[in-house]
């Protein structure tokens, strides 16, 4: 059974105006444990497209369903809830709340899903050691690297156990051993626990790693290839 | 958690928190001193008047005191301060005798209020005994000694021991005299009262208009609480309803407002303080706002509810808003308990103050009620200040708010 499916989705900006179509009809759906690329050069829809997905933008027309929930019909405030219960999310910029440590950053979502603090621990460290940072929990994020930035990104992802992780760019601002570093975690992840992995990437190095690459341009699928 | 995140964001940005809080701080400072300052006058004012002139209760026959008629007079006085005497709330009592009299030295007379006192009992209910700068309260003169304040004094240019000439009215009407001996000069810092209060010994005086025995004017009460004077005075009331029976309040409205008109100047003071710095610290959080818009976005994108952080930015604006009231109480209670021990020297003002009753030596009041009130109001002034701010915030959509630079 799918855990996404996208049915007829269009997303259309300046209605009133000057009509682009962001996101012109795409069907797809994705299984559990895929490790999909969405590709296309900017301005294609593909991060419109994984906003869709993620319930952060809404479509003007079509369906997005997620684990049989039609997210698009959802109201604000259980959008919200939905997204904290089943959706990861790593963006370009890590986007750490540079406030808190690199636990506390993981921990953060359960926190929000009142998970309890023994819970809370455990599931950090094991997130955190994971991604290989079992040594710098407590360093706050303006402590780490950029590559380090994102696997506390990755692993506060992964913390509320959602059925899947959209990632937006995710190495657009890593340098090579980084990104190779991160894409290695994700796909160690994506194997041993069978989490399901969307990327919106321009870099051929996550598209050489992707099981499925669905290339979107002018907002539409123009091909979906499975390796 | 979210506490935790609105305290540490409140040190982001050190030197900009740092600027608020110091304005915050220094307001409050300023306000709590001033109050302090406020309330230490009109409370040393009432307090000298309580002591020097009206003490806590009077009680006169209804009438006196609008006309000072020399037959309104108490009678049975002996078995009324036996009775009052009895109440446990009632520390001491002193009987007068009041009239109007003229008073003349060598060079030139003027006007005064002649008050017959049993100095040992009035010295219990009043302090002018303590007041005395030369000579002795009733001592160290053998026929009619007199106390007189500095400004009559000087008025009528009497030195200590000096003759003065006191001529009034008697019981029959009849106009009369006496040749008194000034035994000691009282400085009140009150100049109306220095000026117009003479006391003589009630004995002499009860001689001199001959007033009947077991008969004075007025009872002058002084109570072992303050607080306690209406109550009293109205149960008093009940036992003898022929007799007027007043608390200070009602025998000087002027210091009940005084008190009660301080305190809401005080509170309109410091809302003014906290509307003001209540802008500040609007702007200051809509930077904050401002600059965050991407992370708040990220934070709504992950599963942070409206209301979460709605919360956030309140909670973060009460902290700073807090942090400065509490910092502002902090050293405006210290430097106003400092000034309450060793008070504050107003001597350029000291005649002008002096002129209307109140002292030049101010010693402030901290009132730990205001403090609390003051606390209060910081904090709403949190909430207030931080529901714009937290609104623009909420207004973020999430994906446009990732997408910013």
């Amino acid at each position: 059974m799918s855990v996404i499916e996208i049915k007829n989705l269009h997303k259309i900006y300046n209605e009133s105006e000057v009509k682009v179509h962001a996101v012109n009809g795409i069907n797809l759906s994705f299984e559990q444990g895929e490790f999909a690329a969405i590709v296309g050069p900017s301005g294609s829809g593909k991060t419109t497209l994984l906003n869709m997905i993620g319930g952060l933008d809404s479509p003007t027309e079509g369906q997005i369903i997620v684990g049989g929930t039609e997210i698009n019909k959802l109201k604000a405030g259980k959008l919200i809830d939905f997204r904290m219960r089943n959706i990861g999310f790593v963006f370009q910029a890590y986007n750490l709340i540079p406030v808190l440590t690199a636990k506390e950053n993981v921990e953060f979502i359960m926190h929000l899903q009142g998970v309890s603090k023994q819970d809370r621990e455990k599931r950090t460290k094991e997130l955190l050691i994971a991604v290989g940072l079992g040594d710098r929990i407590n360093s706050r994020p303006s402590k780490l690297s950029g590559g380090q930035q994102q696997r506390v990104a990755v692993a506060r992802a992964l913390a509320s156990k959602p059925k899947f992780v959209l990632a937006d760019e995710p190495t657009a601002n890593l340098d090579s051993k980084s990104t190779e570093n991160l894409l290695d975690i994700m796909e160690k992840l994506n194997k041993e626990e069978n989490i399901t992995f969307i990327f919106s990437t321009h870099d051929a190095r996550v598209v050489k790693k992707a099981h499925r690459v669905i290339t979107v341009e002018d907002g539409k699928v123009i091909s979906d290839e499975r390796k | 958690m979210i506490w935790s995140i609105s305290w540490r964001n409140v040190w982001r940005n050190k030197t900009r928190s740092i600027v608020v809080i110091s304005a915050i701080a220094l307001g409050i400072f300023a306000g709590v001193f001033s109050t302090a300052f406020m309330k230490g006058m009109t409370d040393q004012r009432i307090e000298s008047a309580i002591e020097t002139e009206i003490s806590h209760i009077q009680i006169h026959q209804p009438g006196f005191r609008e006309s000072s008629e020399i037959d309104l007079l108490i009678d049975n006085s002996d078995s009324l301060i036996n009775n009052l005497q009895k109440n446990p709330a009632i520390a001491n009592v002193s009987r007068r005798i009041i009239i109007n009299a003229m008073a003349a030295s060598a060079e030139t007379s003027s006007g005064i209020k002649l008050i017959g006192v049993y100095p040992k009992a009035e010295s219990k209910v009043t302090t002018i005994h303590n007041k005395i700068i030369e000579g002795e309260y009733f001592k160290g003169v053998k026929r009619n000694p007199v106390v007189v304040g500095k400004k009559l004094a000087e008025k009528l240019n009497l030195r200590l021991h000096s003759k003065i000439i006191l001529t009034f009215q008697d019981f029959e009407g009849n106009i009369t005299g006496a040749a008194c001996r000034i035994a000691g000069i009282y400085n009140t810092n009150n100049s109306l009262l220095d000026e117009l209060n003479v006391y003589i010994k009630f004995t002499d005086l009860q001689k001199l208009t001959e007033i009947p025995k077991n008969t004075n004017h007025e009872i002058a009460i002084n109570l072992y609480n303050n607080l306690t004077a209406n109550d009293v005075s109205k149960n008093l009331s009940k036992e003898y309803p022929s007799l007027e029976i007043l608390p200070w309040q009602t025998l000087k409205p002027e210091l009940g407002y005084m008190s009660a008109l301080m305190d809401v100047y005080m509170y309109i003071f410091i809302v003014i303080i906290l509307f003001a710095l209540g802008f500040g610290i609007v702007n200051t959080m809509l930077m904050v706002v401002l600059e965050r818009v991407k992370e708040i976005g990220m934070l709504m994108a992950v599963g942070m509810n409206r209301l979460r952080v709605f919360n956030m930015i309140v909670l973060e604006t009460i902290f700073l808003t807090l942090t400065g009231g509490i910092v502002g109480i902090i050293f405006g209670t210290i430097i106003a308990k400092y000034f309450s021990l060793h008070p504050i020297n107003l001597t350029w003002y000291s005649q002008g103050l002096s002129a209307i009753g109140w002292d030049s030596r101010v010693y402030t009041s901290v009132n730990f009620q205001m403090i609390l009130i003051v606390t209060v109001l910081v904090i709403l002034t949190g909430i207030v200040a931080a529901i714009y701010p937290a609104i623009k915030a909420l207004r973020n959509d999430p994906a446009e708010a990732l997408r910013t630079e």
